[in-house]
């Protein structure tokens, strides 16, 4: 098993430390490694005493596991940042264009650019929404993209999560305890501040509200209850936003519109951030055993007097299929070139593509076009033998569900483990909001794999959070005004 | 505010009440244990512990003994129990966990560590800890509880049916602490307006927090007709039912104009309030308190099933 050569993004390989870095660095050696170890405890109670829990799928007995927390920041510079969220702006607005493409004139399937039995026939693709024209044509209100670096100036988008994305509460939160822990941490860097989320979140979902809404329509985030694991981010996130945290039962649907049963009587609904899938949504249209839904909902949508965020089959764009033509994509509704690299991808419907895989599996990463959460994965290296060979035989059985790409070096961030400080392979997913307009709050959720070697960032699978430090350069306004279009 | 919401913190809010209640009733009866007196005076302490916590059928089942370990086990860390200190403060904190945006975090924060605490409390801590201490322990999460509510909490309505909640359970609590102790108290043939009877009705007051209140009111030995007064008519003794109920009424009545709805929740508090607010205690007594109290708790779980259809349970 050999050891990937990564981007350090503290060290930059033997360099020395990186600008974003030096503050950090000279902080660290005036640092008592035994207060770094106390400040580690200290976390951790906060957490827990904000309820701060992670309920993992498949573990039996206490479903409230503490998500593991980083305390050293993972910094980006304001160059770096600006770079990236043009490409996030630039991609998540292609993206939105091709699914309201996709469910209307589909112009690109017409001029060949992405094969129409990829669209039309994917379990993603909603047959109910064709013909349906939604306020400022945002399918993807909110969108978490996953990014992974490489190198100093390489960057790659792994997945574009475009149906519920969560995570974002973590990314509050851990700012939060970040500033509380080294206050004097934030007084010598320039931290661009991240607390504005969930106004740009509210903001975001009022803007599209249906015009019959009014100047004060009423937003709601609907929750598939207790028992979801992302349960914390939707109380957390309605709490910030002032706004109810509602589950099916709480909805009803009369003559086409939503209604909230509440303390006072029945109350009108405009806007819903939904964070159940759209098979729940609507048992009278989608999954007939959903409890978690509202009958009528999608009547009520349809008909435009209610706002779903995210819409109803925005999932296509997302589909790991689908992933392989995004820079194409790009290019075809706004004639820019991509910003912003995809990792290059082999689809195993292709034969080529097949044959290329089957023959390299031990050096490539193979993923199901529709999983995720890091479930279902091969990753070649790091597989022995006979796990390859299981693998091979799930693919020969259905080669369209799969895709491969290579084993990417992720880049590593110094960590603060049981044997003092060492790199660990980070990820990073910024959350782009698109209504009236996109924006980026400048930061985002670091994942971070917390074993020594690990590529799995997942938190479902060990993968711990950090803080993400955008710094703000002398160029502070510019960077502030990237995030907008 | 949603109508499961008003349930959760009207829950939230009776839960802990609950755990206080349950704490204080223990208490009594733990200190009463610790006074002269045969083993069926000892076992008659802890067994209207059981029938104040309206547990007796349910404890018989489980073959419970009454003595102090079987009877604090039971109704303080018994997980299978639901109305015990335990499962109460779990029952806080999984309404309030489901509410989390209707409250606000100082509230969660002291409802959740409070039972992460108990959570790890079982009978070995609890005897190395000593259970008065606990009991005293419930009392302050309690009160931290309320402080914590009253210094945070915006006005609105949803605070409204924290307070309701607390209220009705407290009015609950005082009725039948009230009803079972009076009871087992005179029909002990030992003694009565003795040494042991005065400690036993001091350690009632104490349980109420209302022994230096009566003293204060009365300057006078304690009788059982004006510990019942004070726990009844008295407007300004914080659990006394008149006080619970005139706060019920208020808060419905507030309910009532912000929502611009007419209740029945309204009207029966204000029919309750007033026979308790002109009652008197000769009356009381000729129609005979356990008869009185015994309508009483009636009338307070009819008002909570009324509240339930009127606010949390919309068509």
């Amino acid at each position: 098993m050999n050891a990937i050569a990564a981007f350090d993004e503290m060290h930059a390989n033997g360099h020395g430390v990186r600008a974003p870095y030096r503050g950090l660095t000279e902080w660290l050696e005036k640092t008592d490694p035994a207060a770094l170890e106390q400040k580690r405890r200290e976390a951790d109670i906060l957490f827990r005493r904000l309820g701060i829990t992670f309920a993992v799928y498949g573990e039996g007995g206490d479903i409230e596991r503490l998500i593991p927390f980083d305390i050293m920041p993972r910094v980006i510079s304001a160059e770096e940042w600006r770079f990236l969220s043009r490409g996030l702006i630039q991609r998540v607005k292609a993206l939105n264009l091709f699914i309201a493409d996709v469910y209307g004139a589909r112009e690109i399937l017409r001029a060949g650019k992405v094969p129409a039995d990829l669209v039309m026939t994917n379990s993603q693709y909603r047959p109910e929404m064709e013909g349906v024209t939604l306020p400022h044509g945002a399918y993807t209100h909110i969108a978490g993209v996953d990014i992974v670096r490489t190198g100093e100036r390489e960057f790659h988008v792994l997945e574009d999560n475009l149906r519920t994305p969560s995570g974002v509460s973590y990314m509050l939160e851990d700012r939060e305890v970040m500033m509380r822990l080294f206050p004097e941490l934030f007084a010598c860097h320039r931290v661009a501040p991240v607390g504005h989320y969930p106004d740009e979140l509210l903001k975001t979902l009022r803007s599209v509200a249906p015009a019959s809404a009014g100047d004060d329509p009423a937003v709601v985030l609907l929750t598939p209850g207790a028992y979801n694991s992302a349960y914390f981010e939707h109380v957390f996130l309605a709490e910030q936003m002032g706004i109810e945290l509602v589950e099916g039962q709480d909805l009803l649907v009369k003559d086409s519109h939503v209604y909230m049963r509440t303390a006072a009587g029945l109350q009108r609904v405009d806007v819903i951030y939904r964070r159940i899938d759209d098979a729940f949504i609507d048992p009278a249209v989608f999954n007939p055993d959903s409890a978690l839904g509202c009958v009528g909902l999608f009547a009520a949508y349809k008909a435009g007097n209610v706002t779903l965020a995210n819409a109803v089959g925005a999932g296509i764009a997302d589909d790991k299929a689908v992933y392989a033509y995004v820079p194409d994509i790009v290019r075809f509704y706004l004639g820019e070139e991509p910003i912003l690299d995809n990792v290059p991808t082999w689809r195993l419907r292709d034969p080529d593509g097949l044959a290329y895989a089957l023959a390299h599996l031990e050096e490539l990463v193979v993923k199901e076009v529709h999983g995720s959460g890091g479930y279902g994965m091969l990753i070649g290296p790091r597989a022995t033998k006979a796990e390859i060979e299981t693998y091979r035989a799930r693919i020969l059985s259905d080669p369209s569900q799969f895709i491969a790409q290579p084993t990417l070096a992720l880049s590593t961030c110094p960590t603060f483990g049981e044997s003092g400080l060492a790199p660990r392979h980070v990820d990073l997913r910024p959350f782009v909001l698109c209504g009236r307009e996109i924006t980026v709050v400048p930061g985002g959720l670091t994942r971070v794999a917390l074993r020594a070697g690990s590529l799995v960032v997942n938190s479902s699978q060990g993968g711990g959070t950090k803080d993400t430090w955008v710094l703000e350069g002398p160029d502070a306004l510019d960077a502030a005004g990237a995030g907008r279009d | 505010m949603l109508s499961r919401a008003a349930d959760n913190l009207y829950w939230m809010a009776r839960y802990m009440e609950r755990a206080e209640n349950m704490a204080r009733i223990l208490d009594v009866a733990y200190r009463m244990s610790l006074l002269p007196g045969d083993e069926r005076q000892q076992r008659t302490q802890w067994e209207s512990a059981i029938i104040i916590a309206g547990c007796e059928d349910a404890y018989e089942a489980a073959g419970g003994r009454f003595d102090a370990e079987g009877v604090i086990g039971y109704l303080a860390l018994d997980p299978a129990n639901p109305s015990s200190i335990r499962s109460s403060l779990q029952g806080a904190r999984e309404n309030a966990r489901a509410m989390r945006a209707q409250i606000t975090n100082e509230m969660w924060e002291s409802l959740n560590s409070t039972w992460i605490e108990a959570h790890g409390v079982d009978s070995a801590a609890l005897r190395s800890r000593g259970a008065r201490e606990y009991f005293d322990w419930v009392k302050e999460r309690s009160h931290l509880f309320r402080g914590v509510t009253a210094g945070t909490m915006q006005r609105d309505d949803p605070y409204r049916f924290v307070r309701l909640g607390g209220f009705l359970e407290r009015a609950d609590a005082t009725a039948r602490i009230l009803d079972v102790m009076y009871h087992v108290l005179l029909a002990s043939p030992a003694d009565v307006g003795g040494v042991v009877d005065y400690y036993q009705w001091a350690a009632i007051l104490r349980s109420v927090s209302a022994f230096r209140a009566y003293r204060k009111i009365y300057r006078d030995t304690i009788t059982p007709m004006r510990v019942a007064e004070l726990l009844i008519l008295r407007a300004d003794m914080p659990r006394s039912l008149l006080a619970c109920i005139t706060e019920i009424e208020r808060l419905l009545t507030d309910l009532r104009a912000l929502y611009g709805r007419d209740y029945q929740s309204t009207r029966l508090a204000a029919s309750m309030c007033s026979r308790l607010r002109y009652g008197k205690m000769e009356a009381i007594f000729e129609q005979g308190l356990h008869e009185y109290l015994t309508e009483t708790i009636d009338n307070n779980v009819e008002l909570g099933s009324v509240i339930a259809r009127d606010f949390m349970r919309p068509g």
